[in-house]
């Protein structure tokens, strides 16, 4: 029989039997939509954090207290090893491939002021934070080295702060009480929105590094050192300079682990990507799971339509249709009917990721060679899971196929 | 004799079903010369092995012994697939319960067998389905649905379904059966006119009124044939349609 024919034949059945081709494609159209919704949903997540994670400030490196693993598991965090101003000058004074270095000193306070009052986190930082971190400011000024050598108790506040406490008024000039020790805000930061955490990074308040040591934090370590390397490139060697420099700072002989930890961007990124990488892998398998219930269900209906068409393929048969015959219009029944029912899905699909984004707001990302990769699957459960009803449909005998009712 | 000369030629076919327990002998010996233009009636009470031969004469089902020859072909050592092939270009099978695919049309039923045909130059598919519709007189009834058709339409175009590929021989069985008196003789005056134009045509029928109408009555009994004579003056379907003879001889009335 000619191709052309065959296929013919095979459409023929499927526009002839419309409920049964309806109920067949239903699972794979709900399949491959759930496919493409939640691995959209994922990609969005991912491209998110990246996003983010560039805006955190270009060629940020950290230092941490505390041996890190590679897989993010802090070690020694409370072993009693800080880090020290004596770390941040010797880092300033002789690291060459950097150009700006800045501790941090955080602690949680109370601020009164304003309208009223909000509980917040400082930052303490030098002069440098800001640049370091990619962060403008929309009106005022940043603090100066002078400001952190005197201890001024001035600071610049997020837009979080700017929202609760002075919802009215510029607060630029204006004080802030933070546990009771009066600030005068000097600068306004640029609003940055959610982290890749969800964490509000607006709800902040930046001042000198010395003040909130000596006048606020009630401890005299540091949480963390920043440093921007000169360039891109530079990166990975201003690590192990800034490596070389913290083992000696910190008197490590020769053959001890660090007992701190540098990171750049990348690392952070990579941690954060493989997260939700792993978040689409979950999605996807779910959606897979469902694309699988679909062809079983093709598998399902076609063998329900082996048994209720036995009287028409013996019918064909006897005017002359080969076994092969049967079994290839049946296949090519079940290939057309997965992919356009993947077809139907892709669209559904693409309609569902549009409404999910505009009723969360979340970010979704189709990716075509997602669209082409499930599109391909679902053909592939066509053939896979049509194969065995239209091998039983092929195998019938014409006599007794004519002779069932 | 020659086997060309013959459509059909059978020596000691037999059929046995195994059921396990049971073996019914449903054929047991037959020997059956069919020529060219023939218009036979295979008659016989029921069991008696009718279907069982035109299934195995329409290559529907194997022997269980003796030998085939269809147009000059040895059809026992034929594979599935050739079998098949055979069917498609060399018989024409008519069935009692017409056995046209539902929810196809006239048009699509008929040009089925050209769709599954093997043949390289078969022709304009249209122009021969066309053709085979108006040979059974069903030329304006093209894209009705078999359920918009009455019986003896339906059976026209299980015929012209037969007639599509030229066949060497059309087979029936009780192609009549399902139907009322006038739209038998209605069957049987198509036959009659294919035959005419030279098609051979074996038909089953358990009737006498419809045997009448062919010009050679083969009966079986117990997988036997044990009549096999000529009709000298066959019935003409066409004149008793048109005198409405076929009412007073009571046909179809019988139990
Ligand atoms: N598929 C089958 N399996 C077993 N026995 C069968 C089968 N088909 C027919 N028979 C038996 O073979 C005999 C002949 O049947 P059949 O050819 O159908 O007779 P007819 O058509 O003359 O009524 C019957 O005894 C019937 O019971
Ligand atoms: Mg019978």
């Amino acid at each position: 029989m000619k191709w052309k024919n065959l296929i013919k034949v095979a459409f023929k059945s499927i526009v002839k039997n419309k409920m049964r081709t309806l109920l067949t494609m239903l699972g794979i159209i709900i399949g491959v939509a759930a496919v493409i919704v939640m691995v959209a949903i994922g990609k969005g997540a991912e491209k998110r954090i990246q996003d983010q994670i560039a805006s955190m400030g270009t060629n940020l490196i950290m230092v941490y207290p505390g041996s890190m693993q590679s897989r993010g598991v802090r070690m020694g965090a409370d072993s009693g090893v800080r880090l020290s101003l004596d770390d941040v000058d010797r880092l300033k004074k002789t690291a060459t491939l950097i150009d700006a270095v800045s501790p941090v000193v955080r602690t949680g306070v109370q601020v009164i002021g304003g309208s009223g009052n909000w509980n917040t986190i400082v930052y303490g930082g030098s002069e440098q934070y800001l640049e370091i971190r990619d962060w403008d400011l929309t009106s005022g000024d940043n603090f100066t080295a002078n400001d952190i050598r005197a201890q001024n108790k001035i600071c610049v506040i997020g837009q979080t702060i700017v929202k609760n406490l002075f919802p009215d008024e510029d607060p630029v000039g204006q004080q802030l009480r933070l546990r009771n020790v009066p600030f005068k805000v000097i600068g306004i930061l640029k609003e940055r929105g959610q982290n890749a955490f969800g964490m509000d990074q607006d709800d902040v308040i930046i001042a000198p590094y010395s003040t909130v040591l000596y006048r606020l934090s009630g401890h005299v370590h540091i949480n963390q050192i920043i440093a921007r390397a000169s360039s891109l490139e530079q990166m990975k060697a201003a690590q192990v300079e800034i490596t070389a420099i913290m083992r000696e700072s910190h008197k490590l002989p020769e053959g001890e682990d660090d007992d701190f930890t540098v990171r750049n961007q990348t690392d952070i990124a990579s941690t954060a990507q493989e997260t939700t990488q792993v978040l689409t892998i979950l999605l996807a398998s779910i959606a897979s799971i469902s694309l699988l219930v679909g062809g079983i269900g093709i598998m399902n209906i076609m063998l329900v339509s082996v048994t209720e068409r036995t009287h028409e393929i013996g019918i064909r048969m006897a005017i002359g249709a080969r076994s092969r015959d049967i079994l290839v219009q049946f296949l090519i029944e079940a290939i057309v009917l997965s992919l356009s029912g993947g077809l139907i899905g892709v669209l559904i699909g693409f309609g569902a990721t549009w409404i999910v984004h505009q009723a969360t707001g979340w970010n979704t990302v189709i990716a075509p060679q997602n669209v082409f990769l499930s599109f391909g699957f679902a053909g592939a459960v066509g053939i896979f899971f049509g194969y065995y009803p239209a091998r039983k449909a092929a195998a019938l005998n014409p006599i007794e196929a004519l002779r069932y009712e | 004799m020659n086997n060309k000369e013959a459509v059909i030629r059978t020596s000691g076919v037999t059929k046995i079903y195994d059921s396990g327990e049971i073996q019914v002998e449903a054929l047991r010996g037959i020997n059956l010369v069919i020529k060219p233009g023939e218009l036979v009636a295979i008659m016989g009470a029921s069991g008696s092995g009718k279907s069982t031969m035109l299934n195995i004469l329409g290559c529907l089902d194997y022997p269980s012994g003796g030998d085939y020859h269809l147009d000059g072909i040895h059809i026992n050592n034929l594979d599935r697939d050739q079998l098949a092939d055979i069917r498609n270009k060399k018989i024409g099978f008519v069935f009692q319960g017409f056995n046209l695919l539902a929810r196809t049309s006239a048009f699509e039923n008929v040009e089925l067998p050209l769709l599954y045909s093997r043949r390289q130059e078969i022709g304009d598919l249209e122009q021969l389905t066309r053709q085979a519709l108006e040979r059974v007189g069903l030329g304006d009834r093209t894209h009705h649905f078999p359920n918009q058709l009455s019986g003896g339409q339906q059976q026209r175009v299980a015929i012209a379904r037969a007639l599509v590929n030229h066949p060497a021989i059309v087979l029936a069985d009780e192609p009549t059966g399902n139907l009322d008196t006038r739209t038998s003789i209605e069957i049987m005056a198509t036959f009659q006119e294919l035959n005419r134009q030279g098609i051979t045509i074996i038909l089953v029928t358990h009737e006498h009124d419809i045997a009448d109408y062919c010009k050679r009555i083969i009966e079986f009994r117990d997988g036997h044939i044990i009549r096999d004579q000529e009709v000298a003056h066959p019935r003409d379907a066409h004149r008793d349609l048109e005198t409405g003879q076929f009412q007073i001889s009571g046909l179809g009335e019988r139990p």
